[in-house]
């Protein structure tokens, strides 16, 4: 069982921790035309990157959404931030 | 039989025997004894038969290693299957049974087996049992394989624990290396945790004479004692049996027999390996007779157990480590002759009693054959850490190369057999120092199958492999060794290949010419041993693997008479009385739509959404338009996932201009949260909006009938109930008995109906409140199965019942905000997909049946042909119609009113004609009635 930092929380076990999404996918705005493809990807296309990668991830426990910089091979955790330092 | 127990000093207690039965007869061993030694020390050979020959076979190893002797073991009238003799302490009293034999191991009818092997090759199954149908043959196939037989009796108490813990460095491992290593962390100041599997530490020390110019024991004895005054802890009989992420390391700690191991997860700062290695077989000609084993064994079974296993022995070994054993056997009293491998080929002699060994025609007498093909080192954690291996040409094995993070190997187990280096290693590994392998004194010859050799030659002794049956796959081009594995079922016994797997590929490399090497290993996945699934389970059973929510007002509930079962994760009423249950929920639907029914809805979620941005973020998370909603006002809607699928619906109430509140499922309300907090968080000022789960804040008492309004008037509360001041779909805020109230005119049921949410605390005197004036109108409390058929009359859904992984809200009748919604929201565009705008999707629609006819079964498929066009989601008898109904999901419904359907359940064809969704006061005069 993975370690993983909330920000907020610290040190947490991984069951506490829900993935959401990758780093940096953007909502298309649907008020205006979004063709098929844009869409799909949206939905459905990731990356999947081998190696070093960046995502989102919720604590369950504080609700919290924060990215995490992890090794998607050796499963070792770099950094967690919270998004909302990140946003600003 | 006589005693093959010597007086050689051992690690068992002489003066405590042990009486004990194997397979209906009598037998005596000696605290410290395992089955296995117990069972030698009496002379007994015979302890199994193999999985599919059913072969006779006495245990090769004396721990881990051994796939042959596997016992169901009753002690106090409590059954355990599957226990390996080899590791299993022997306990006065056991009755022990060999698995796989009837009636006994050394009598067993299904000996003659053997007989029928030409048929009975890798794969015969799949070649034999095909036509016309495996699954004729599967149950009598199925009857025959497997081991021990699981007693149908709980095992009560059999629960194990399961602790969290961490240390700085875990020694894994209890031999030379690994006791040198606690010590040397343990008095570093480090924290140290040290396990080791046997009960008694030491590793394969006790075979030796001197360590370090002392006998074992007190070497042995001077480690633990200064790992102990260092602080550091010892497990013992404690499995390392996986090593997860981020060094957690899974330890199962074994008590007394018949309890449940306790598992430890414990978190390792560093981990170092010092897990040994193993004796591997000689692949020969009847190589799997009992009476042979491992020149290792044979030095465990007389160092630990005072137990020599032979009286002749014949010793084939290709390597350096056999002279110690010799010598070691000799001085116990036993004759011993070396056969050199390298001088031809040897075949043993002999059947339940072997004879002797058989080298170019030459045959030497013996009683028993003790074999080494070289030390295998025990990588397995390594590779479940993820640590590399590299082939070794000179030890000829695989061992350790490029190491996991935080984690090192020392000893037998890094290829290092010497004592002196492996000490040396143990020492640099806690210092910190690179662990450069030594040389080594250990030398061997290569010693591995040769193909095309005559005889039956054992590679996998339990899942009776021969080298014939690599040679079969080979030609049928199983040849990766994932493949090889799982056509012939090699390494797939219980011991997981430890005896099996180097032969395997060794075999497989010389038929293909390859150096072995290239062929590789298959993957070492965990558990090391097996270990009982108890281990996993630990204490979640029952209430603590999924906890109820319970309701304020279960005493009322249950002084009532309530039926409680789960819905949802709530406890909760399903029908009141303890008669025949169709009977009482059918009257308590009758009494809703008659006068009314009470129903405590508290598990209906209630989630607040606050703040100046609350109206945008609302507006954006619903499908409806949620912005025009005024104060006051009650808006039915539905949330959908991006991909445009109904995720729940409900109600949402506007309490005010920057507060609203979300009625949503009772069972979806943590996933409806998540929900909301993650698009919370994506982009928007998070002062700006707030989220609050209430649902457990507030109860509900829902009123629902054409008397709802006569029984809230009678609660007195300052409120105008009538019509046209309180309309149906607002809220309007009271007090009673000096605590907020909200009163919310909503319906689920298609009558005039009041649901009345107070403060947890106070729920009580409203209640008795409610129900009291309820009685005097002929209303009463009302279970969730009423509930149920009340809103499927009505045509109400309930989302994951009524719906699936691919209804949209237009398939339901709801299609407005799909062409007319102006700003964005949730799952927008994909409500105009391909898919989502394509004819024939499926809709929600009624279905009846011929007069007279009994219900629909729930899940019966609308067909056309034998192609399914829909399928029955609610079922239920109307006792307010007095027929049966049913809701469906059918392609294109909505434009087949009217048309008649074939239904189809378990094979059966039934009739049914599609209607619209609603089968009750369709025109909605009873829901605004006065």
């Amino acid at each position: 069982m993975q370690i993983f930092p909330c920000p907020f929380c610290g040190a947490r076990p991984e069951a506490e921790f829900h993935f959401a999404g990758e780093l940096g996918k953007v909502r298309p705005d649907t008020v205006a035309q979004v063709n098929p493809e844009d869409w799909t990807a949206y939905l459905y296309a990731q990356r999947n990157e081998k190696g070093a990668v960046r995502e989102v991830w919720m604590h369950t426990t504080c609700a919290e959404l924060f990215m995490m910089e992890r090794d998607s091979v050796t499963m070792a955790v770099v950094a967690s931030k919270s998004l909302r330092k990140v946003a600003s | 039989m006589t005693s093959h127990r010597t007086a050689r000093t051992a690690l068992i207690d002489r003066s405590k025997p042990l009486n004990f039965i194997f397979d209906g007869k009598p037998f005596q061993g000696v605290a410290g004894d395992t089955i296995a030694s117990a069972l030698l020390a009496n002379g007994v050979r015979v302890m199994g038969r193999s999985f599919k020959y059913h072969r006779p076979r006495g245990p090769w190893g004396a721990w881990v290693d051994d796939p042959n002797a596997i016992m169901s073991v009753s002690l106090d009238g409590r059954a355990f299957p599957n226990c390996p003799a080899t590791t299993t302490p022997l306990v006065g009293g056991m009755q022990v049974r060999a698995v796989n034999a009837f009636p006994s191991a050394q009598f067993d009818i299904k000996g003659g087996l053997d007989l029928f092997r030409r048929w009975l090759g890798a794969g015969f199954y799949y070649k034999t049992f095909m036509w016309p149908d495996w699954h004729l043959f599967e149950p009598l196939i199925r009857k025959m394989a497997g081991l021990g037989d699981v007693s149908r009796d709980v095992l009560d108490g059999y629960c194990s624990d399961q602790v969290y813990d961490d240390c700085d460095v875990l020694v894994i491992g209890g031999g030379a290396a690994g006791l040198v290593a606690a010590h040397s962390a343990a008095v570093a100041g480090q924290g140290v945790v040290l396990v080791d599997d046997h009960p008694v530490l030491g590793g394969g020390l006790h075979q030796r004479t001197m360590v370090e110019g002392i006998i074992p024991a007190e070497w042995i004895a001077a480690q633990v004692a200064g790992i102990a005054a260092a602080g550091g802890r010892i497990l013992r009989a404690t499995t390392a049996f996986g090593i997860y992420d981020h060094r957690m390391v899974a330890l199962a700690e074994n008590g007394p027999f018949g309890t449940a191991p306790r598992l430890h997860r414990m978190r390792a700062g560093r981990i170092i390996l010092a897990t040994g290695a193993l004796d591997r077989p000689v692949t020969f000609a009847n190589n799997d007779r009992p009476g042979i084993m491992s020149i290792d064994a044979a030095g465990e079974y007389l160092a630990r157990y005072g137990v020599c296993v032979g009286r002749r022995i014949a010793m084939v070994s290709n390597n350096s480590n056999a002279d110690a054993a010799q010598k070691m056997l000799r001085e116990a009293g036993a004759d011993v002759l070396r056969i050199d491998p390298s001088k031809g080929a040897f075949c043993a002699v002999g059947g339940k009693h072997l004879k002797g060994i058989a080298q170019n025609g030459t045959r030497t007498a013996a009683d028993t054959i003790l074999a080494s093909g070289g030390m295998t080192p025990l990588v397995h954690l390594w590779r479940h850490a993820g640590g590399k291996l590299d082939w070794c040409a000179d030890r000829q094995a695989f061992f350790p190369a490029a190491a996991p993070e935080g984690m090192c190997v020392i000893g037998a187990a890094n290829g290092t057999f010497d004592l002196a280096s492996a000490l040396d290693e143990a020492r640099a590994a806690v210092a910190g120092e690179q662990i450069l392998r030594a040389a080594t004194t250990y030398r061997l010859s290569p010693l591995w199958p040769e193909p095309g050799s005559k005889g039956r030659q054992w590679i996998d002794f339990q899942h009776d492999v021969t080298l014939k049956d690599i040679e079969l796959a080979a030609r049928e081009n199983y040849v990766s060794v994932e493949h090889l594995k799982r056509y012939t079922t090699l390494g797939m016994a219980s011991d997981q290949g430890k005896t099996s797997n180097m032969a395997g590929l060794a075999a497989m490399a010389a038929i293909k010419g390859k150096p072995l090497p290239e062929v590789g290993t298959t993957t070492f996945r965990p558990p090391f041993v097996p270990v009982p699934l108890a281990l996993y389970h630990g204490g979640h059973g029952g209430q603590l693997w999924s906890p109820l929510k319970r309701l304020a007002l279960e005493p009322q509930h249950r002084a009532a008479g309530a039926a409680m079962g789960e819905y949802g994760g709530w406890l909760r009423p399903g029908w009141y009385g303890g008669g025949n249950a169709p009977e009482l929920i059918h009257g308590e639907a009758l009494m809703a739509r008659a006068s009314a029914g009470i129903v405590d809805a508290s598990p209906l979620g209630k989630i607040e959404v606050m703040g100046p941005d609350a109206e945008a973020f609302v507006n954006f998370i619903y499908y409806n338009t949620i912005k025009t909603l005024k104060p006051g006002h009650i808006r039915y809607g539905f949330m959908l996932t991006e991909g445009g699928v109904i995720m729940d619906d409900g109600v949402i109430a506007r309490l005010d201009r920057n507060r609203f509140v979300i009625s949503c499922s009772s069972s979806h309300v943590d996933t409806v949260r998540s929900h909301l907090e993650a698009w919370r968080q994506d982009g928007n000022d998070l002062d700006r909006i707030f989220i609050h789960d209430v649902t457990q804040h507030w109860a509900t008492i829902t009123i629902a009938g054409p008397k709802a309004r006569e029984i809230v008037r009678g609660l007195g509360l300052d409120l105008d109930l009538s019509a046209g001041a309180f309309a149906h779909m607002t809220l309007r805020e009271a007090q009673f008995d000096g605590a907020p109230l909200r009163v919310a005119w909503v319906s689920f049921t298609g009558d005039t109906s009041f649901e009345l949410s107070i403060r947890r605390t106070g729920v009580a005197g409203l209640w008795d409140a409610v129900t009291a004036i309820g009685k005097d109108a002929g209303a009463g409390p009302i279970g969730i199965e009423a509930l149920s058929i009340l809103r499927a009359e009505k045509g109400y859904i309930m989302v994951g019942k009524d719906t699936d992984g691919e209804t949209m809200p237009h398939d339901l009748g709801f299609g407005i905000p799909r062409l007319k919604k102006k700003t964005a929201f949730l799952g927008d565009r994909s409500l105009h997909s391909e898919k989502a705008s394509a004819a024939g999707r499926k809709s929600l629609v009624g279905l009846t049946v011929p007069f007279g006819a009994v219900a629909l079964p729930t899940g019966a498929h609308v067909v056309e042909g034998k192609r399914s066009a829909g399928y029955v989601t609610s079922s239920y008898d109307s006792p307010t119609l007095g027929h049966p109904i049913a809701l469906g999901l059918v392609e294109n419904g909505a434009a087949r009113l009217g048309e008649s359907v074939e239904v189809w359940h378990l094979g059966a064809i039934r009739h049914a004609t599609i209607c619209a969704a609603c089968f009750f006061d369709a025109e909605g005069e009873r829901l605004h009635a006065e």
